[in-house]
């Protein structure tokens, strides 16, 4: 028997797979979710104490296929009853079928194609990014309406009507549960490694303390995206993704205090990186990099794979940094790299040409009045040694910032260079040299 | 994003609002909760009654001072809340700007500060 852990991690491998065949079968997706999920809850209160079946994903499908079928004969029959047909018709053979013991072959045929079908349809582009990531955690990751509206802070019927609203939305779109046509699954593609790449920056920025209870999105976006790597093994950009994920990823332990209080990259305690997860990202990144056309996420992979390889941030190589940087900008152009590609500059050329760099995005409606702008052109009015300008920068960026922690760590900048100080000079090693992880870059384009 | 819509009324401008229009105006912001409730944007919000039924509270030097009211006729009071979550400040601004209470008197669009960062 299994633990209700263990229940719980193959509920979530098999959500998608019992899904897709359901709905394979019979159509309906948004029906069709609702009773996936119902299974799920079935199986997660039968399986720890009754044992999991010997076909749990058999199992799944029939107790869904039955719930679906129940549901739609009922809603024909309050149709009709809607109707006012005075005179009960049997219900006609065109309906549903009955749900036969869902048996192993069918479902086993092509569990894998409906996963990347299923996040295709999840990640549909006629969503809102919110909708997007709620649904492709319910109908994909298998989490329940509960656990994700706690994962967003939000109460469960706001998460409930965000995803039925989606549901209805891919219904109204008339899209199918098919694979994409050829000629836009690689724009599609991308769109479903966003809204890993989202869930895994939501997910990141949940800062420690306090919200222990919250799901951890970092992890399921890892899994996920595990998923579509063992599907589409020779995609560099979905290798990359997942690279960028487990490098940032491990830097967790590290980013922040017990009491909650970020430390910047430059100061965080390196021993305490999960090794693990920062060689499988490393290798990952650099057979990528080497056997796939160049894509942004690899190159953000690599970046954070020069930062993971540095052992002190003082044996950073900027100089490689930058370079990635500039790369980066010529294939995926975007305020958030020039910003971060600043910091790269302000380590290799020196504060003054950065500053430079930063004054081109002050007139970036995209940028301007953002508070990592004012934290980037702080950081780099500290190592030119102006601290009394930079104090103010900081200022006005905890004004700006719309995140507790953030808000926090500025105000102790700012505090600190306005203070009397100690040692004057240019501080070389200032803790703002900023992180260069995917999560700082939604961080700069969350709420935008 | 979460952001708190504050409702703000002037007392005496409502006061002179017949009651039809009044009933209508109440049915307005009921029609935009019910649309924001669909559309999974809405936290949740309520309406505060009268601010004389309130207390003011500060301490100071450890001594605690609590006094009722506010009792000075304001002309604009506080009088209600809406939180949002939604995509982007402009659409947290279009809802306010639909509030009947925008025209009668104003709303304040607030962001509310995320409990999560990311270390720079």
């Amino acid at each position: 028997m299994r633990t209700g852990a263990g229940v719980e991690r193959l509920l979530r491998d098999l959500a998608p797979q019992a899904l897709g065949a359901v709905v394979r079968r019979y159509g309906h997706f948004d029906a069709a979710e609702d009773a996936v999920q119902e299974a799920l809850l079935a199986a997660a209160t039968q399986w720890p104490v009754q044992g999991v079946p010997d076909h749990p994903k058999g199992w799944l499908i029939t107790v869904a296929s039955r719930r679906l079928t129940d549901q739609l004969r009922s809603d024909e029959a309050r149709r009709r009853r809607e109707a006012a047909a005075a005179l009960a018709e049997p219900p006609g053979p065109g309906g549903p079928g009955t749900p036969a013991a869902a048996t192993q072959d069918d479902e086993r045929v092509s569990g894998q194609d409906d996963t990347l079908t299923l996040l295709f349809l999840c990640c549909h582009p006629e969503l809102t990014p919110a909708s997007q990531l709620a649904l492709t955690l319910r109908a994909v990751g298998g989490l329940t309406t509960g656990e994700i509206a706690r994962a967003f802070l939000v109460p469960e019927s706001t998460m409930a009507q965000r995803i039925s609203r989606a549901k209805q939305r891919i219904a109204a779109t008339g899209a199918r549960f098919t694979p994409p046509p050829a000629g836009e699954r690689a724009a599609r593609l991308r769109v479903v490694l966003h809204v890993l790449y989202l869930m895994f920056n939501e997910g990141y920025a949940a800062t420690s303390g306090g919200q222990t209870s919250r799901p951890e999105l970092t992890a399921e976006a890892i899994r996920l995206t595990r998923g579509v790597r063992r599907l589409l093994p020779g995609d560099g950009e979905v290798a990359g993704l997942l690279a960028l994920m487990l490098l940032t990823e491990a830097r967790r332990p590290a980013r922040c205090l017990p009491d909650g209080s970020l430390v910047p990259l430059a100061e965080q305690d390196r021993t305490r990186w999960d090794s693990a997860q920062t060689a499988e990202g490393l290798a990952l990144v650099s057979s990528a990099l080497t056997t796939a056309p160049l894509g942004p996420y690899q190159l953000q992979a690599a970046i954070a794979a020069v930062h993971a390889e540095a052992g002190t941030a003082a044996a950073t190589d900027w100089r490689q940094i930058l370079a990635l940087y500039n790369l980066l900008e010529r294939i995926s152009p975007s305020p958030v790299v020039t910003l971060n590609r600043a910091v790269a500059v302000a380590m290799v050329d020196g504060p003054r040409a950065a500053l430079d760099l930063l004054a081109s995005l002050e007139t970036d409606e995209r940028m301007a009045g953002h508070h990592r702008l004012s934290a980037v052109r702080a950081h780099c009015l500290e190592l030119a040694g102006d601290h009394a300008t930079a104090a103010a920068g900081y200022a006005s960026a905890a004004r700006t910032a719309t995140s507790l922690p953030e808000r926090r760590y500025l105000e102790a900048r700012a505090a600190q260079l306005a203070a009397p100080a100690r040692d004057a000079g240019p501080a070389q090693d200032s803790g703002a040299a900023q992180d260069s992880g995917p999560a700082r870059d939604a961080g700069a384009v969350r709420g935008t | 994003m979460k952001y708190l819509l504050m409702i703000y009324q002037n007392p005496a401008t409502w006061q002179a609002v017949p009651e039809p229009e009044k009933k209508a105006i109440m049915a307005e912001a009921g029609a935009i909760v019910d649309e924001l409730i669909a559309s999974g944007e809405w936290v949740g919000g309520e309406a505060l009654a009268d601010p004389s039924t309130g207390a003011s509270v500060q301490v100071r030097n450890g001594v605690p001072a609590v006094t009722d009211g506010p009792f000075a006729e304001a002309k604009e009071q506080f009088v209600g809340y809406c939180i949002v979550d939604c995509e982007s400040r402009e659409r947290a601004i279009e809802i306010a700007l639909r509030w009947p209470d925008a025209r009668l008197c104003g709303m304040e669009v607030r962001p509310i500060l995320s409990p999560d960062g990311v270390e720079m």
